[in-house]
């Protein structure tokens, strides 16, 4: 029996009504639209001024809401302006993860036998070494900058990425259409990326927001240890690290409000993941 | 329908729905039916009828996204929406019993066969102490041969004909009112469904269990069933005796089906099959009137306006037609005559010496063995037997998938076809081309048709884009495709369509000889035979050589110009297809074509055991091992060979062919 399954007009259908998707998606637009245009919401400089040495650690108030850090910068401000560090770096490391990923999974898909043993195999000795330890041992050689998060990260990605496509490929792989392209001698390259690749995205697109999820929590532990970010940016993680040490002395707003913008934003982008994969399934 | 014998299963105007995104789709509406004590119904249609959904309904097996929307089902008098979970429990224990299609996915492939059967009796609460001889004894019922050696082994060691009787041993071993056989012998070679139709046949006149049987297989259902309902989108069309139903059908769409089947009567020499126009109305349509009145050739305006009811009429049967009467003389939809067809002498290609040896797991598998076949000009060769046997192989090392072990020589018009696909020159690659079994997984579900079709236009003509495009909407013509498809994607074309797609693609080039893999077996009987037309005239039209390789024996009847006969990797019999099917036969073939479910049981050759492994064929005669006509020591040591016993026909068998004729008791034709 052929359970009836959705088209994609009605996958959109269950998309659009999905709650989880909504949610995930206003949130995660919302730190996009800050991330791009910051400096015109944000209320105060984020970067400060000299003034703002008189009003250190102010607490919340009607003027700061999310009160002032250690230099009497309004945190609001840079709780806005500090999407930016966290979206760019993640989106550009997931990006980097899933091309390189995708392209790696089909090649093992596709070509199978030897190929995937011996990639498979130094793919597997890469998903045992834990993720953010290798970035700082990565990132302490190379110094710390941006560009080297990014290649670190999307680097440490590659094999997952890659385990997941592999698997989808060799669904598709064994199926009459790429025989048909074999029978009039289409290229490897041509198979993978002409064939192949559009009957897997969908598997790719649930691998990168979900990946895109992790990236922004390794993004700002690394910020958080100090690998990376340069220390006069706005960036959430960096400034719970400047500021967890005060939280002995009350002063709980220049970590509180970073933290619960991490943790809103990974909770959206999740949500988000979550309802298109259900939409996928559906 | 008035019957003394009680009811055991009563489905009152039954409607099912399915959630298919966010709306639910009526599958099924207004179904009644009901099967007396040790009486069999057959529920017939084609796929997404509706037949599989009413029955797991019945048993309240319906997938999350499934409801049974109105109507009522009752087994033995309890309706069973009202049954709470224990008692839905204690009804699959011990009243209704299932069958599946594929007995490798109902079987736990890591627990072994005793294990998993005495779950049976461990539900049904027998001691412990009991069940290792309960098993064995309900297994030796089901006719398997060794039970001790079967109960200790698991799923994957044995075969699919012995899996499903496991299957149905387990489904049996309650001794159920009602056992309900879903597609049972569906993906099994014909010998062995006709084995696990006999056992189901015998079981029944044993334990007298009422049976429901679901099938597409009109044979198969007219075979097995005493009563059967046809199902149209969701809709029972007609209802009634098996006899009456398929001898003298009342409804316009049951006269369609029956038509539009080959019967071995009528080879495509004689007549184009007929069809039924039009496609399968698509899940939950909202459609004014009888649904089928869109294909049916004597529609009415009161058919479009007013769905009919199911009117009962004399004999014990109904049929949801206005016009019953008229069903018979249904006319046909395609003009009777064949296409005229050319035919010459010339060899297209010539296979001599070829032989496949995969390597696996250290140790030879002897996949082909000294095949030497020819293929004329513009001629169909079909080859038949069961798994297995190497036809798959064969057709692989033709299209230059699977490269032949040395010694191999293949030409095409009498030049060497090179061995590898890489090797192949683009003259070669044009002109050998295939069609796949299933369009689902031949056509790539991302690309529209333009694309799919006009990429092999490119590759093989290699045309500029204008002229790719112009012979794009050419083929699509000469599949009878109207351009309007040149955008759609495969999900939005029907099955037949899809298939027409692939024919288009394969012919793409050209092709001098088009591999055709059970290009219809994946489709309705209603599409089937328009495939089947659409090949043959695009055969006469083209001058184009098929290798068609088919399990259904009618199809090759009607299509085939030769018949090759392959068994464990050898050629068994080669002959024109009036000769391989009139007689007389090789022991092998003998077995094949008296294995068809439209045979009459009486005349049935049962073969022993099972295809011996290709790992390690026995000695002498491949064959010997399963040979009713074995006749000695001779069989077991010396492999015949295939000699040519008349001009145009070879067989590989001792037995000389007027010994076959006379134990065949087959009349020579001249």
């Amino acid at each position: 029996m052929t359970i009836p399954s959705a088209s994609r007009v009605q996958r959109w259908a269950v998309l659009r009504r999905s709650a989880t998707f909504w949610v995930g998606a206003g949130i995660t637009l919302m730190w996009v639209f800050f991330a791009v245009f910051g400096e015109l919401i944000a209320p105060f400089d984020p970067l400060g001024t000299p003034q703002d040495v008189l009003n250190r650690l102010d607490s919340p108030s009607a003027a700061h809401w999310f009160g002032t850090d250690q230099l009497g910068r309004d945190v609001l401000s840079r709780v806005i302006v500090g999407a930016r560090s966290a979206l760019t770096v993640a989106l550009a490391a997931t990006a980097l993860g899933t091309v390189c990923g995708t392209f790696l999974g089909l090649v093992v898909g596709y070509f199978g036998g030897i190929v995937d043993d011996i990639i498979g195999r130094i793919l597997d000795a890469f998903l045992s070494i834990p993720l953010v330890i290798t970035a700082m041992i990565a990132l302490t050689a190379l110094g710390p900058n941006t560009l080297g998060v990014v290649i670190v990260i999307g680097l440490v990605f590659t094999p997952l990425i890659a385990k997941t496509v592999r698997a989808a490929v060799l669904a598709e792989r064994h199926l009459d259409y790429v025989s048909a392209a074999q029978l009039r001698r289409e290229g490897p390259l041509h198979i993978m990326l002409v064939e192949i690749l559009p009957n897997v995205t969908n598997v790719i697109t649930v691998e990168f927001t979900v990946r895109l999820g992790y990236a922004i929590f390794t993004v700002l532990a690394l910020s958080f240890l100090g690998f990376g970010i340069e220390p006069s940016v706005p960036d959430w993680g960096l400034a719970i690290a400047q500021h967890y040490g005060f939280l002995t002395g009350d002063i709980w707003w220049p970590v509180l409000f970073p933290a619960l913008a991490i943790a809103s934003l990974v909770v959206g982008i999740n949500l988000l993941s979550d309802g298109i994969a259900q939409a996928y399934e559906s | 329908m008035v019957t003394t014998t009680p009811q055991v299963l009563t489905v009152d105007n039954l409607g099912i729905d399915y959630k298919v995104g966010l709306e639910w789709k009526q599958a099924v509406r207004d179904v009644s039916f009901s099967i007396a004590q040790g009486e069999s119904l057959g529920l017939v249609g084609e796929s997404g009828c509706g037949k599989t959904t009413v029955a797991m309904a019945i048993m309240h097996y319906l997938p999350r996204n499934g409801r049974v929307g109105e109507g009522s089902i009752r087994l033995g008098g309890r309706e069973i929406e009202n049954l709470s979970a224990s008692e839905l429990r204690q009804m699959r224990v011990n009243q209704v019993s299932m069958v599946y299609q594929d007995p490798g996915k109902s079987l736990n492939p890591s627990i072994r066969i005793g294990r998993q059967v005495a779950d049976v009796f461990e539900l049904m609460g027998f001691p412990k102490g009991e069940w290792d001889d309960r098993v064995v004894d309900i297994l030796r019922k089901v006719k398997i041969a060794d039970p001790e050696s079967v109960v200790r082994r698991y799923p994957h060691q044995l075969s699919g004909g012995m899996l499903q009787r496991v299957v149905i041993a387990m489904a049996i071993a309650s001794e159920p009112e009602l056992l309900v056989l879903d597609e049972p012998t569906t993906g099994l070679d014909a010998t062995v469904e006709a084995e696990v139709l006999d056992l189901v046949s015998s079981l029944r006149a044993e334990t007298g269990t009422s049976v429901l049987f679901i099938s597409h297989s009109l044979a198969v259902i007219r075979r097995m069933c005493d009563r059967v309902g046809v199902l149209y989108g969701g809709r029972l069309l007609a209802e009634g005796p098996a006899e009456s139903i398929f001898t003298d059908p009342r409804h316009p769409y049951t006269v369609g089906l029956l038509r539009s089947l080959p019967t071995g009567e009528v080879s495509r020499k004689e007549a184009q099959l007929d069809t039924i126009p039009g496609t399968l109305p698509p899940l939950g349509a909202q459609i004014q009137g009888c649904i089928y009145a869109a294909r049916c050739p004597i529609a009415e305006d009161v058919c479009r306006d007013e769905e009919p009811d199911l009117i009962p009429l004399p004999g014990n049967r109904a049929s949801r037609c206005y016009f019953p009467d008229r069903a018979p003389n249904l006319p046909r939809v395609v003009a009777p005559d064949p296409p005229p067809r050319q035919r010459s002498d010339a060899t297209l290609l010539e296979i001599s010496d070829t032989s496949k040896t995969f390597v696996q797991e250290g140790r030879p598998v002897f996949a082909l063995s000294d095949i030497d076949l020819s293929i004329r000009v513009g001629e169909t060769v079909a080859l038949v037997g069961e798994s297995g046997s190497g036809k798959s192989t064969l057709a692989k090392v033709i299209l230059g998938i699977h490269v032949p072990d040395d010694g191999a020589v293949i030409e095409i018009g009498g030049e060497v076809l090179h061995d590898s696909l890489h090797s192949r020159s683009g003259d070669e690659i044009r002109s050998v081309q295939m069609v796949f079994q299933n369009p689902d997984s031949a056509l790539n579900r991302r690309h529209s048709v333009r694309r799919i079709i006009g990429r092999a236009v490119q590759r093989l003509r290699g045309l500029g884009r204008k002229g790719v495009q112009e012979h794009t909407r050419d083929l699509l013509t000469d599949v009878r495709m109207g351009h309007e498809h040149l955008g759609a994607k495969p999900s939005h074309l029907s099955g037949g369509l899809k298939q027409r797609v692939a024919i288009a693609r394969a012919f793409a080039g050209s092709p001098a000889l088009v591999v055709l893999d059970e290009p219809t077996s994946a489709l309705d009987v209603s599409v089937q035979a328009a495939i089947i037309n659409l090949l043959s005239e695009l055969q006469a039209e083209e001058d184009v050589a098929y290798l068609f390789i088919s399990h259904d024996l009618n199809v090759v009847r009607y299509l085939a110009d030769r018949v090759a006969v392959m068994y464990l990797g050898r050629l068994m019999e080669v002959g024109t297809a009036q000769r391989i099917f009139g007689g007389p036969h090789h022991p092998y073939s003998e077995a094949l074509l008296s294995a068809a479910p439209d045979r009459e049981e009486g005349t049935r050759i049962r073969l022993e055991g099972e295809i011996p492994a290709a790992t390690d064929p026995p000695p002498g005669c491949p064959f010997q091992t399963r040979c009713h006509r074995k006749i000695g020591e001779i069989c077991e040591t010396v492999e015949p060979p295939l000699t040519e016993a008349e001009p145009g026909y070879s067989i590989r068998c001792h037995i000389p062919i007027d010994e076959l004729a006379a134990l065949q008791q087959v009349v020579p034709q001249e």
